[in-house]
This record gives structure tokens, sequence and C-alpha cells, in this order.
């Protein structure tokens, strides 16, 4: 075995992910020098740090390894990591007023913010089981303290207990299926996986299926899949709303990331639909579960938190779709999934950003009745709800009927048809409580009122420019998503 | 080699009887710190597991996976017991059945 020279490494390749990590580290440091009113300046550079990743994601085209193959750079990579990079931008702009009105003094939020955002980049990333393992704890560990971050609150406390329960007994999942993949392969690395079940036919091997199984319970847990979706709406409810905002998608890329990665890039020959006991039937019925629980539940919700959190358990439910229909070898899917997080990211965001504005600095004002009137009394704040709902519901031209309608055809390539018409069927049952926001904004009597300082107004302002211009000209983004499937399974 | 083939299987076996005891014990135990304990006993099987597997396979990779997983477990226990040790504080009980004010 060669010994590794830093020229073999290739760091260059890993570098958006590392200055993201170093950036946060080198916060923490800074912050031990900064005075208490100076603490802004903290979200400056975390911006600056993150502008940094996106430009170094930018820098060059074709695949290449770092670490030995661990770490993969190609265009899935840098997908992922624009993706995540835009959601901890907006998740900074959403907290820099937040942390402030509703006490959240500790200067830890940013770095954590950015740890997080690193593993979901990593997630991504992953050429190896075990990175994967890796970056989801990067991913979830600072999630768990951000959760519970005001530890004077007695509900963000429980719900990051709850959080941090489940969120560890998913990891235990994870990291036992990659010691039975271990097992049976003798490597970990996803390429060796690949190649492995294809010339020694194991696609029938029983510890292989229940390893894949395993990680898929794992990484189920992340995505917010039923049903390992119970953390998720009391999680949703009790986490200050910048780091909700920031976990639905974060998590959400990463989890996506990993699974396209583990079940396309690693296990896409298990996936057989005609054979009985590969991944694809189980994903099926995990995607079926998770479209009609998350927009039925959705349904009866009072907060508008836990009516978010619902949706995005059924939004999870679509990008399931997509990710079978990449296993089952439309080469579309893993292009669809792609752009659905995106649409996601603009949408989600903008849809809790406006949860922001509205709620109130005690912490109450997210139930539905607060939202009463504020379309009347701030029209701006009322219209881009308006957008950010219709596009959640996937009415065209805005993004989210595009991000719908790529997986529905991905899903149709693939055989897919029953799943897709459960698609299309919640996809109308959705339009219930969603549109019940706008007409409680717009057609209600009531008090309700919205704060918008300049951050959160940009914030505001780019996510619906963001949907707006990702939905009429969705051309762009969709070429940027669909050049990534040869890279993923080469 | 025959003897240590043997040997192997019987370790994963037992590796496999931990991580059932380690979900029971999730599923079962009411108090946050017992739950917290099973999950560790989950993640310590597949240490189990993983060296097994790499004296079977004649590598190293499993014992330094095992290696990583103890430093992230770590990792996790300290901040997992900082929040228990919150919440206990806040609200005096880590029985996760008396805490549901998060509801609807």
């Amino acid at each position: 075995m060669d010994v590794p020279t830093i020229e073999s490494l290739n760091l260059i390749a890993a570098l958006p992910t590392m200055i993201v990590a170093v950036g946060a580290g080198v916060i923490l440091l800074i912050e031990l020098f900064l005075p208490k009113e100076e603490r802004h300046w903290l979200a400056i550079l975390s911006v600056v740090v993150i502008a940094v990743g996106l430009w170094l994601t930018f820098w060059d085209g074709g695949r290449t390894d770092a670490f030995g193959g661990m770490y993969v750079a190609d265009g899935f990579t840098r997908f992922v990591n624009i993706v995540a990079l835009g959601t901890a931008f907006f998740a900074i702009l959403m907290a820099y007023d937040y942390n402030r009105r509703r006490g959240i003094t500790r200067a830890e939020f940013y770095p954590l913010l950015l740890f997080s955002t690193s593993g979901a980049m990593l997630m991504g990333a992953a050429g190896d089981l075990v990175i994967v393992f890796i970056a989801l704890e990067l991913l979830s560990i600072p999630l768990y303290i951000m959760t519970g971050i005001r530890r004077d609150d007695p509900i963000a406390q429980e719900s990051a207990l709850k959080y941090f329960l489940l969120g560890a007994f998913a990891s235990a999942f994870l990291i036992y299926g990659i010691a039975l993949t271990y097992g049976v392969i003798g490597s970990t690395s996803l390429d060796a996986v690949l190649g492995a079940v294809t010339s020694q036919g194991l696609t029938g091997n029983p510890l292989l299926l229940l390893g894949a199984g395993l990680m898929i319970v794992g990484l189920g847990f992340k995505v917010a899949a039923v049903p390992f979706h119970m953390w998720t709406p009391d999680v949703y409810q009790g986490a200050p709303t910048p780091v909700t905002a920031f976990m639905s998608v974060a998590a959400k890329v990463g989890g996506f990331g990993a699974l396209l990665r583990v079940l396309v890039g690693a296990f896409q020959d298990l996936a057989g639909a005609p054979r009985a006991g590969g991944w694809s039937l189980t994903v099926w019925a995990v995607a079926a579960a998770t479209m009609i629980l998350g927009n039925l539940v959705a349904l009866a919700q009072r907060d508008i938190k836990r009516m978010l959190a619902y949706s995005s358990i059924a939004h999870a439910g679509y990008i399931l779709m997509a990710v079978i229909a990449a296993g089952e070898g439309v080469e579309a899917g893993a292009g669809a999934a792609l752009f659905y997080l995106m649409a996601y990211m603009f949408t989600n965001l903008g849809a809790f950003a406006i949860v922001v504005a509205v709620e109130k600095d005690d912490g109450s004002g997210t139930d539905l009745d607060s939202f009463a009137g504020v379309g009347r009394s701030n029209l701006w704040l009322g219209l881009a709800m308006a957008l950010f709902m219709l596009s959640l519901t996937g009415i065209p031209p805005l993004v989210g009927f595009f991000g719908k309608f790529y997986i529905f055809k991905a899903a149709i390539d693939a055989g897919l048809v029953w799943l897709a018409v459960i698609g299309a069927v919640t996809s109308v049952i959705s339009a219930f409580y969603y549109v019940r926001v706008i007409v409680k904004m717009f057609l209600e009597e009531g008090t309700g009122e919205a704060k918008v300082p300049w951050a959160l107004a940009l914030a505001i302002g780019m996510l619906a420019l963001g949907v707006l211009i990702t939905g009429l000209l969705p051309a762009g983004a969709l070429d940027m998503a669909e050049g990534v499937i040869l890279a993923l399974a080469p | 080699m025959d003897q240590s083939a043997v040997n192997i299987g019987l370790y994963v076996i037992l590796s496999g009887v931990l991580f059932t005891i380690g979900i029971v014990g999730v599923l079962v135990r009411r108090s946050a710190i017992m739950i917290f304990m099973a999950i560790e006993l989950m993640l310590n099987s597949a240490n189990l597991a993983l060296v097994a597997f790499a004296r079977q396979h004649g590598g190293v990779d499993g014992q330094i996976i095992a290696f990583l997983v103890m430093v992230i477990a770590a990792a996790e226990v300290a901040v997992g017991l900082t929040i228990i040790v919150a919440v206990f504080r806040r609200i005096k009980t880590v029985d996760v059945d008396k805490l549901h004010s998060l509801k609807g």
C-alpha cells in the first residue's frame, strides 16, 4: 500500500467543505476577543465564509477525488454544496435579527450553523460509507445544540432531547448497516461496493440487503420519511424558527445527497423491481406512506411550524420517488431530486422567513390565527407568503411546479405510475392547507402584524425572486442538475 | 483458519444480539439516560461487528472505523449528556413519557 503524500490527497478538491469547517473554527476563536456588543460581526464573517465557499465551489469542473477517493468532487457535490451554502446564508439573514429579539446571545450560534453546513456538504461528497457516517454526525450534532440553544426555554429543551435521542438512535442503525456492508464486501468504498455487487453476484445476499436496509432507516430518520418522522413536528416547533428553517432544508439536502450516493452510487444493482427483496420496493412503500401521511396530518395542524413540519415530511416523500426512479436506472431521477431540493430551498426557507417576521418576541404567534389579517396590513409580506405557499403546492409557473413535474416525469419513465398518481393526488390535498394560510392572511380580519427588519426583508426578497426566476426559467438550474447524473453512477 | 472462521461468525452473532438488545432498550426504557445507554450499546455492537469483520478480511479498515465510531460516540455523549442535564434542571425529570408539552 502506498503511503499517501500531500499531493495525492488532493486537498484542493475538498476545499469548499474544508473552508466552511475551518472558517467556523476561526470564527469561534475570534469570538473570544470580541466584545459582547460587537457580536453582529460574527454573522457578517459567517456570510463571508459562505461566500468564499460558494466561490470555490464554482471553481472547476469534472470529477476529482480527494483523500484517496473518500471525498468525491463532481457535479453532484457542487450542486449539493450550492444548496447547502445557500440555506446557511438565508438562515443567517433570518437569525440576524431574530436572535436579538428572542435573547439568543450565545456566540456559538453561527459557528455551529457553519459546522452543520459543512456536514451537509460532506454528505453529498461522500465516496465512502465511513464519510457518510462522519458527515451525518457533523450535520446532526450542531443541530441538536442549536435546537436547544435557548437553555431557559423548557419547550426548546424538550425538543432538543427528543431530537438528540432519535437522531442518535438513527445513527446507530446507519453504522450497523455500514458494518454489515463492510463484512460482506470487505471495503467501505462506494465504488468498491458497486463493483463487488455486480462482479460477485451479491444481489441476493441477505446480510448486504439487511445492511442496505439499516442504512435506509438511518438516513430515513434524517430526511423525515415515514415511519421515521416522529421527531419532526416536535423539533420543528420547539427549535428557534431560523434553526427550524435551516434544518428543514440542510438535513434534507445532506440526507438525500447521501441516500443518492449510497443507494444509486453503490447499491444500484440491489434495487431490482422485478426481483423481490430489492430496496426499491421498500423505498416505494416508504415514499407512498410519507406522501400520504405527511399531507393528511398537515391538514389538521393549527400551528404553522407544525404544519410546515408535516409539509416537509410530505416533500421528503416526493424526493424519495425520484430516488427510486434513479435507482431503477432512469438517469433523470437524480437530477430531478436535486432540482426539487433547490426548489424546496427557495420555497420552504421563504415560508419560514415569513414565520420569523410574524413571530412575537416571546416566541408565541406561530399559530395560524396570528396570521389573520397580516396580508392586509403588510401587502408585500402577504404576497410573498402567497407565492411560497403556491410554490409548495406546485402551481405553475412557480419553481415548486417544475420540481414536482420533473419528479413525476422521472417516476413515470421508471414505471412508477402508481406512485406518481399518489403524488399527484396528495399534491391536490396539500393545496387545502397551503391555501388556507393565504386565505387567513388576506380574507380574515385580525390583529396579526409583522416585523420585517432589513436582513429579513433581504432574505424574503431574494427567496421570492428565486422562486419566480427558477420557475420562469428553470432550464439553467435543470441543466446543472442533469449534469450530475453521469457523475453519480460511473 | 477454520477455527477462526467459526469464531468470527459467533462474534457477529453476538454483535447482532447486542444490537437487538439496544433497540429493545430504546423502545422499552422510559428514562432518557437509559435510552441513551441503549443507543451506546447499539454503537458498540457495531464496533464489535466491525472488528470481527476486519479479522475475517485480514485488514485493519474495520478496526480504524471502530476507532472513528468511538470518537463520534464520545462527541455525542458530550452533547447528549449536556442536553439531558439541561432538561433535568429545567423540567426536573428525564422521563420521556412526562415530556409531552409539544403536541398537535
